[in-house]
């Protein structure tokens, strides 16, 4: 009789794989979006100097299952000029790529949906389905508030695949393979891919936050110039669905696709003795992620639309493609080590970084003539 | 309660700072708010008063007490409605600001979950009227209430939105902002301070527990 993993009949073991890999990508989806908002905002309260919810609940844990009862509760607008398929249909095209994208995220050693062998492909093709659902809430609405936020949204997805993806490839280019799993295993031990190429990680966290819509790359759902962006004319659980279940949800994807890719995701301290505890160390590295998006996003404001375009098209592009030609031509060069590779990408990972103080320079340097330039000529005497 | 109520000794106690030498230091002990600060008013003003209104809440046909299938679901979801009402963001004049202030550092609504001002009515609970409502403004204030999704509440924070305030007979501004919305709770002042404000919030939060 064949033995598959933890000794138990490969017959038994497929379909419980698949509930457990479920289960788990399930429970990390719906009840990690209350646990996110609680976080969310706890977080921002202890940054900003407040106590945050704390009344509801033993230190406020009940406050997201209450917006939650009451967003389930509330009355469902549905304006009678909208396009009414779409309208409906547009939160679970923004849910499903999501939620599927859990089928190739390996929890732990042989708890995983499938091990897709373009499981990479897989990963950044649904990445890049959820603005169809974004376009199509914004267009459904018949708002111009929703369609500029859908649109706008549409502009920020696409450009910010680029870098995303170009990122991805040079992973791809140092390991040899597409699958996650196979990812994963050549992270074995302390050696993780982000000692090796740190800096297509800094590249692609970048472009994750913009991809997931979190500040300072907000600017579908810029408030202050746009009502809610594409969510304007949604309520109750419809917008809970896009936004709490979609947004928070892919907050919890990208960060697990950088635990897998550069963290050596289930990898960790006893997981050879108790295969169970690589789900422990996956979902410790994603949220360790997730703190910091939630860090980041209580430090930082939000962009301009030209600031968020031209720090794609002028910063991050040019910077993912130096990196891949690099990173290429360094992997045919010394094919048996890795080690060229990890020095030129920390030089990179420096250069990226002291740079920025000078461009920022220059730009400030060009604000300034600009402003005297426009002052009143008694102003500009003085200045 | 009028003065004629009062026994000798409450009279003394209420009075205890007219009768205290003026060089008497009060005792050393912790603030008693019922005592330091209520029962310091002049008695006048507590005169007017009147009785705490002890008429219990009348029961709905849903809030029914008998009703085992119906009221434990109705009461998780007011409790629920009453633990995370989202204001819309609506600031008109001055008690904006204090709004502002209201869910900054010092007062922070965020404690009771009341922080996540909404931009749009869709998504809205509480619309909380905070300042001068002109003519101008009053079409599109009622628009925007019936934009919001049932339930919905309206709390008219300031003079102003309560009944004119200052702007009392001009002939550009509401007189009151439940002429044209129904309003649940009306917070006093000019402008009130985030206390008053997060008052009236718990005050509705009371209400909607009730069913309202």
């Amino acid at each position: 009789m064949p033995v598959g993993p933890f000794g138990i009949d490969p017959l038994i073991w497929a379909p419980l794989r698949l509930i457990i890999a479920v289960g788990l990508a399930l429970f990390l989806v719906l009840n990690g979006a209350l646990l996110q908002i609680y976080l969310e905002r706890k977080i921002q309260a202890i940054i900003q100097d407040r106590l945050g919810p704390y009344h509801v609940g033993p230190f406020g844990l009940l406050q997201t299952f209450a917006d939650a009862l009451k967003l389930i509760s509330k009355e469902d607008v549905r304006a009678a000029a909208t396009d009414g398929w779409f309208f409906v249909a547009a939160p679970a095209l923004v849910f499903c790529p999501m939620l599927a994208s859990w089928v190739v995220l390996p929890f732990a050693q042989d708890i995983v949906g499938t091990n897709l062998n373009i499981g990479l492909l897989y990963l950044t093709t649904l990445g890049s389905m959820t603005v169809l659902g974004i376009v199509i809430a914004g267009w459904a609405s018949n708002n111009k508030y929703a369609l500029m936020g859908g649109l706008r949204s549409a502009g920020q997805l696409i450009s910010y695949e680029i870098p995303q993806i170009l990122a991805l490839v040079s992973v791809v280019l140092v390991v040899g393979s597409l699958s996650m799993i196979d990812i994963t295993r050549s992270q074995a031990g302390p050696l993780v891919n982000v000692l090796i190429l740190p800096f297509p990680f800094l590249i692609y966290f970048i472009a994750a936050l913009a991809e997931t819509n979190r500040t300072p790359f907000d600017l579908p759902e810029a408030e202050s110039e746009l009502v809610a962006g594409w969510l304007t004319e949604y309520s109750g659980m419809r917008w809970g669905t896009m936004l709490a279940l979609s947004e928070y949800g892919n907050v919890t994807v990208v960060c697990a696709i950088v635990t897998t890719l550069w963290f050596g995701g289930w990898q960790g301290p006893g997981v050879d003795a108790i295969p169970l505890l690589g789900v422990l160390w996956f979902t410790l590295k994603v949220y360790a992620f997730i703190l910091i998006m939630m860090w980041i996003r209580a430090t930082l404001p939000r962009l301009r639309i030209d600031q968020l375009m031209s720090f794609c098209w002028k910063g991050l592009i040019p910077a993912a493609l130096v990196n891949i030609l690099v990173v290429a031509t360094l992997a045919l060069a010394f094919p048996t080590t890795k080690i060229p590779i990890a020095i030129a990408s920390w030089v990179l990972v420096v250069l990226f970084v002291a740079g920025i103080p000078f461009v920022q320079r220059r730009r400030l340097r060009v604000l300034r003539a600009r402003a005297r330039a426009s002052a009143a000529p008694a102003v500009r005497a003085v200045s | 309660m009028g003065d004629s109520d009062a026994t000798p000794a409450q009279a003394k106690k209420l009075n205890r700072l007219n009768t205290m030498a003026i060089d008497e230091k009060p005792r050393a002990r912790p603030i008693d708010f019922e005592e330091d600060v209520i029962q310091r008013r002049p008695v006048t003003t507590q005169a007017g008063m009147g009785t705490a209104d002890v008429t219990a809440p009348t029961p709905g046909v849903l809030a029914n007490d008998d009703n085992i299938v119906f009221t434990t679901v109705n009461n998780l979801v007011n409790w629920a409605r009453s633990r995370s009402p989202w204001p819309l963001g609506y600031g008109l004049a001055c008690c904006a600001i204090e709004m502002m202030a209201a869910s900054m550092s010092h007062h922070d609504t965020a404690r009771f979950g009341m922080e996540v001002f909404r931009s749009s009515p869709r998504q809205a609970d509480v619309m909380i009227v905070a300042g001068t409502v002109t003519h101008k403004m009053a079409p599109r204030l009622r628009r925007l209430y019936e934009q919001m999704p049932e339930p919905k509440w309206v709390i008219a924070m300031g003079n102003c939105a309560s009944s004119g305030g200052e702007f009392w007979d001009s002939y550009s501004t509401l007189q009151g902002v439940d002429t044209i919305v129904p309003v649940d709770v009306y917070v006093p002042g000019c402008p009130p301070r985030p206390e008053a404000l997060i008052e009236g919030l718990l005050r509705l939060r009371e209400k909607i527990m009730k069913g309202g």
